[in-house]
């Protein structure tokens, strides 16, 4: 590992930037649909609008103009407007940005908070009882889907209880004190639901990793040395488990990023996930552009970091 | 059931010298077949004064209702009304912009930003139907304070009329013109005289955006303006919070024109979600006051109205769910397209089979146990406005009687359950849009063409690429790659003239028109366009109207098209709030008068 | 052994000790490596519970239609939304369409779905991770641009994109329920192997430093031989959570896919569309969503352990 190395692989990370974003404008131009979905079924709305409205989007030109157009405003720091609203993408990003962070990131760090600790004692005690309940909520987890699990909550916590909002909004009332709790109470649901799929399959992946290490050599040694279960499980184990447990963070991170869209939809958290799945159904190819790229960015970041701290794990691991 | 012309007349001279009140004479005209709006048009065609619509409003100062918070399943995406893609975008916009006149939902035009609604007695319509002369309200003022005048009014009809804006209004206002008569007073001058003068200016295509935020921002530099994210306009509420798709808010306008309106401090739009999650919003645990086009199952709503925290409202609309029958053979390519009308059907050009499949839909029961209240079965496609319904259109659901048909066209059952005649065989391919109700009408056809020998398959394109004007793409509706099609339509104004192009042979949607006529099915019939184009003409709305039957009967009887559910604009309401929604305007077409009981 | 943390749940002490003896060298050639798996294989009692579970689900529904005759399209409404009952076992739902029938009918699709996406995306995401994990450089740096390319591809776009190019055509070779099939497969096996890529990677770059690997190579062994007996079977950990993780995410993805026209046509139930189905029904008639469910969640954690036991009967190292 070397300043080196990561220099020369920020400098590959640009031209594998610039091939993703040639693929992914070529998917959106080549994608059926348009942005006019309404228009269609509208009798009073002229044909000849519907034509214009296209040729004014630019939406006839040939591809590999309006990628080349698309690239040069993005070099400049233009994202572009979108088709559908006319604000630009920037503007409609930023605008989702903070709930985003908040409720994705939220559930996100709930999630490798209670998965790492969990995994690393279900596998401390492999088919205990602890080691049974944390399975079954793992499974129970990952195989019901969230617009299920969401619904679930909703029905218990605001239909029958009526304890917490179904609907999220940017603008709860109140102020002080109430506004904190307003705000956090609304987040509940969606960071719960968000937080539970998403742990469930790390538990398992740390459970496992976990107990492929404890059995290896140099484990049973260090316990031969007479140091403590704890010490070993924390300085021995955890440390050499968690290769595969970066590994799944760092693919699970960009999501802060690109959303969770069907959580999202169910509570209608205002975050980009929504954002891109309206964007999608619209075919508002400058918003899908716009946030796509971006969280193609924080992949490619995301999984060099990985990188780095694999040899950081395991100093063995050389990257050349 | 057609009332003769000196009949007609005779009634309006009872009305206007009194011996026949407003309010029987729409009830004689609904007895036999015109309905209110069409009625008031007569009205106010032969002479006799707008009744003005009896408000409800109670509350007797101006706010202290607090918010009003509604939902809207999709949020409006922008806020300029001459660009809205769809519902969402129209009542988003009317919250802030007003039109001349807006249509209440049994039809009326009521006065907004007129003084008055144009009749023949105040000198407003020409007596050869050729003009219309609006004398708009004085003293209304913009958000910003500028007073709203004649000028306003004559540059949205330039703004909308300019090819280069690519306004989605510019239906309304391409073919007319528009003068300043003085500073409160604008003529509307039609070409030929018009039946229906009621569309420039008024509803969802009638909205006015103030001509000096907008004038610097007319054609191609339309989309630029920043007043069209900021709307400045004259509706109750002041534009203070936008977010694309998520969320509208505004604060009560303490200038509003109407006196004591409106009755809320403050107004919360949140968009997202999906319907079923919004009608429990409203009715289940009442955290909002509104929520719009609950497209779900009435047996769903029925569950949820329990809550006991609101109720559904349903109001009347021109939406017509329907089932297309492909004229031309939706599997052959002749010079790159499939459905080319070079080719005919199959097996669908026997008339026998249409009519077999027209006897297999069992309407009753997609009412009942689909659409419940939201809908009523009829196998007429013009169904609403009522005064263009046919009532000679007596289809049912009959399997006997569609085997027997079937039998006697020599279509006999093979080996594998399906009939056939000469090596053809009556399998089908039946597409729709991805929707929950939509599947299950699917469903419960295809188990009865399959008691009839008739082989269903079921196919279901996402509504984003169905509904879309893509050239390139074979699965959108205008193509019509398949041999059945469902899905609806519907006039947006309580006039069928445009919607019924459908089916003149000059709409037809193929390759040459990048598919973007109106024709879907190919149906091609001299004898219906001539009678359309006599009917376009026809200013004799009595006699038009029943025209346009005769137009629905053909094209149903000759199976281009049937009829399924006609469906009704509902929506999910909080117990206290009074609103009216209307089937033929934006649902905020009366926010100035929403209020809730105490 | 002593005081080492038992990997299994039915080992027994003594047994342990004769085949830690067996297992500290290579077993012998005379003995059959099949038959020494399947013997480890039965000592995971879980394992052999689940093979009996997956058995009888896998019997169910492919011989369940001739035993359970009701047609799954039945419409009666007479029959609307009943509890479940002896003419009707699991119900039946809003059409009055036995949920039974429909279960057992969709089931084959789920599974088969299921199962064969997972495969594809384990496979191709083995592939591609062993060769990166082992190559370095160029091939190393291009594989992974292609990962981190298939993580940002938006998949509304694509999947439609997808359904444009290929569905008339593969529909024409394989026939409609063929190539929707293998459309299905493909796409989702096609936009899941990169985690297991990325996690194979990661295990390969640690393992392959590793000392009884280093052994190996300077014993002479070819770099598929490193591969196959020494860095995979110790690397199969994550793979097998994420095959399994992938199994319960096809059979929802599947349901998902359906709303974008990709997935089968909407009348065959699959058990995720089922589940769908059955969500704005969940206060009145739950046992609607029980059924589909539980399918998939025991479907899920037959697979998931024996998954383990394979693990158990693959691994020579693993004390038994």
């Amino acid at each position: 590992m070397s300043s080196d190395f990561l220099l020369r692989r920020l400098l590959i990370a640009i031209p594998s930037l610039l091939g993703i974003s040639v693929v992914l404008f070529t998917v959106l131009a080549l994608a059926p649909g348009d942005p006019f979905g309404e228009l269609v079924t509208n009798p009073n709305v002229p044909a000849e609008v519907r034509l214009a409205l296209r040729a004014s989007l630019g939406l006839d030109d040939p591809i590999y103009l309006r990628y080349f157009r698309w690239l040069w405003a993005m070099l400049q720091g233009d994202w572009g407007f979108s088709f559908v609203s006319r604000m630009s993408v920037d503007r409609l990003i930023l605008q989702r940005l903070p709930t985003t962070v908040a409720v994705i990131g939220a559930s996100q760090i709930l999630a490798i908070m209670v998965a790492i600790p969990v995994g690393v004692l279900a596998a401390a005690k492999p088919y205990s009882m602890f080691d049974q309940i944390a399975n079954t909520f793992a499974f129970i987890g990952f195989s019901l889907p969230t617009f299920f699990t969401g619904l679930l909550l909703i029905l218990v916590f605001s239909v029958q209880l009526d304890w917490l909002p179904i609907v999220y909004s940017t603008e709860v009332g109140g102020s002080g004190l109430t506004y904190i709790w307003n705000a956090v109470r609304q987040a509940i649901m969606p960071v719960t639901v968000l937080g539970l799929f998403q742990g469930a399959s790390l538990v398992r992946y740390v459970r496992s990793s976990v107990l492929e290490v404890i059995k290896l050599d140099f484990v049973t040694t260090a316990r031969s040395k007479g140091i403590g279960e704890r010490k070993v499980l924390v300085l021995h184990v955890v440390r050499n488990a968690l290769i595969p447990v970066v590994t799944l963070v760092a693919l699970q991170m960009p999501i802060v990023f690109g959303g969770a869209i069907v959580t999202e939809q169910i509570f209608r958290v205002p975050g980009i996930g929504s954002l891109l799945i309206s964007a999608m159904l619209a075919n508002d190819t400058p918003v899908i552009m716009g946030v796509t790229f971006v969280f193609s960015c924080l992949v490619v970041l995301f999984n060099l970091l990985a990188d780095i701290l694999y040899g950081w794990l395991d100093p063995r691991i050389a990257l050349r | 059931m057609m009332m003769d012309e000196t009949e007609l007349k005779g009634l309006l001279s009872k009305v206007r010298s009194g011996r026949l009140s407003r309010r029987g004479f729409v009830q004689r005209m609904a007895a036999v077949g015109v309905v209110a709006p069409l009625a008031t048009q007569l009205l106010a065609i032969g002479g006799v004064a707008q009744a003005q619509t009896k408000s409800s409003y109670k509350p007797t100062k101006r706010g202290g209702g607090g918010a009003l918070k509604v939902l809207w399943w999709q949020g409006p995406t922008l806020l300029n009304p001459h660009f809205a893609t769809g519902t969402k975008d129209q009542d988003g916009s009317r919250v802030f912009y007003e039109p001349l006149a807006a249509w209440d939902p049994e039809g009326n035009l009521v006065p907004v930003l007129a003084a008055e609604i144009p009749t023949r007695a105040n000198g407003g319509l020409a007596a050869d139907g050729k003009s219309v002369t609006w004398k708009l309200k004085q003293g209304v003022k913009f958000h910003d304070g500028a007073p709203f005048t004649a000028d306003d009014v004559v540059f949205n009809w330039e703004y909308s009329r300019d090819p280069a804006t690519a306004a989605v209004t510019s239906g309304s206002y391409k073919d007319v013109q528009v003068e300043k008569i003085d500073q409160f007073t604008v003529k509307v001058i039609f070409p030929v005289s018009k039946p229906f003068w009621a569309d420039a200016f008024i509803g969802v295509n009638g909205m006015i955006i103030p001509k000096h935020l907008f004038k610097d921002f007319t054609g191609a530099k339309s989309r630029e303006a920043p007043t069209n994210l900021k709307p400045v306009g004259t509706g109750p509420y002041l534009f203070k919070e936008f977010k694309p798709g998520d969320l509208l808010t505004g604060d009560i306008n303490p200038n509003y024109h109407m006196p004591n309106r409106p009755y809320f401090d403050s107004f919360e739009l949140k968009g997202g979600g999906d319907a079923v999650s919004a009608a429990r919003a409203v009715l289940q645990t009442g955290e909002y006051d509104f929520a719009w086009n609950m497209q779900v199952e009435d047996e769903v709503l029925l569950r949820l109205e329990k809550g006991g925290k609101g109720r559904v409202h349903i109001n009347e609309s021109g939406s017509m769910e329907h089932i297309q029958f492909n004229t031309t053979d939706p599997w052959t390519e002749v010079d790159g397209e499939r459905s080319s009308i070079k080719t005919v059907h199959p097996t669908l050009s026997d008339k026998a089979v249409r009519d077999a499949l027209a006897l297999l839909i069992d309407r009753d029961s997609v009412q009942k146990y689909i659409y419940g209240r939201t809908g009523i079965a009829t196998a007429n496609y013009l169904f609403n406005p009522p005064a263009f319904r046919s009532k000679s259109i007596t289809d049912t659901f009959n399997v006997d009687a569609a085997i027997d048909i079937l039998e006697k066209a020599g279509w006999k059952k093979g080996a594998d359950g399906i009939r056939e005649k000469g090596g053809k065989k009556l399998k089908f391919v039946f597409q729709t849009s991805i929707n929950q109700p939509r599947q299950k009408t699917q469903a419960i056809f295809k188990q009865a063409c399959q008691k009839a020998g008739i082989e269903i398959e079921i196919k279901s394109v996402t509504a984003s690429v169905f509904f879309s004007s893509d050239v390139a793409n074979p699965d959108t509706y205008p193509h019509f790659y398949t041999d059945l099609q469902m899905y609806t339509t519907g006039p947006s104004f309580p006039d069928p003239g445009v919607w019924m192009q459908s089916y003149l042979s000059r709409e037809v949607c193929q390759k040459d028109n990048k598919w973007q006529g109106r024709n879907i099915t190919r149906y091609r019939n001299k004898a219906w366009d001539d009678l359309y184009d006599k009917a376009e003409q026809e200013l004799d709305p009595i006699k038009r109207a029943a025209m346009y039957m005769e137009l629905n009967n053909m094209v149903v009887r000759d199976r281009a098209v049937v009829g399924v559910i006609a469906r009704s604009g509902v929506s999910a309401m909080n117990g206290k709030l009074q609103a009216n929604p209307s089937g033929w305007d934006s649902n905020f077409w009366d926010l100035f008068d929403w209020y809730k009981d105490a | 052994m002593a005081g080492s943390t038992l990997a299994s749940p039915s080992v027994d002490p003594a047994a342990a000790d004769e085949a830690a003896r067996a297992g500290a060298v290579r077993p012998a050639a005379a003995f059959s490596p099949a038959r020494d798996a399947w013997r480890r294989f039965r000592r995971h009692r879980l394992a052999v519970v689940s093979l009996g579970v997956l058995s009888i689900i896998a019997f169910a529904v492919v011989f369940g239609p001739f035993i359970w005759r009701l047609a799954i399209n039945d419409i009666d409404f007479a029959a609307q939304l009943k509890p479940p009952s002896l003419a009707h076992p699991f119900g039946t739902d809003d059409l009055g369409q036995d949920i039974l029938a429909r279960l057992i009918s969709g089931g084959r699709i789920s599974l088969a779905v299921g199962l064969a996406a997972m495969v594809v995306a384990v496979l191709v995401g083995v592939l591609v991770g062993a060769t990166a994990g082992m190559s370095r450089g160029h091939i190393d740096a291009g594989l992974m641009w292609l990962a981190d390319l298939f993580l940002s591809l938006p998949q509304l776009p694509l999947l439609l994109l997808v359904i444009y190019l290929f569905r008339d055509s593969l529909k024409s070779i394989f026939g409609p329920e063929g190539g929707v099939f293998i459309l299905i497969v493909a796409v989702i096996g096609g936009l899941r192997w990169m985690p297991v890529a990325r996690l194979v990677r990661a295990q390969f770059l640690s393992l392959r430093e590793k000392e009884f690997v280093e052994a190996a190579r300077a014993l002479g062994a070819s770099r598929l031989r490193l591969v196959v007996h020494h860095i995979l079977p110790n690397a199969l950990g994550p793979v097998i959570v994420a095959g399994t993780i992938d199994v319960a995410n096809a059979i929802i993805a599947e349901s998902t896919l359906s709303f974008l026209g990709l997935g089968f046509p909407p009348d065959i139930p699959t058990w995720g569309r089922v589940l769908f189905d059955a969500k704005d029904y969940l206060d009145v008639a739950p046992y609607w969503a029980l059924f589909p469910g539980s399918a998939i969640f025991l479907a899920v954690l037959s697979i998931n352990f024996i998954g383990d036991g394979l693990r158990d009967a693959l691994d020579p190292r693993r004390v038994m």
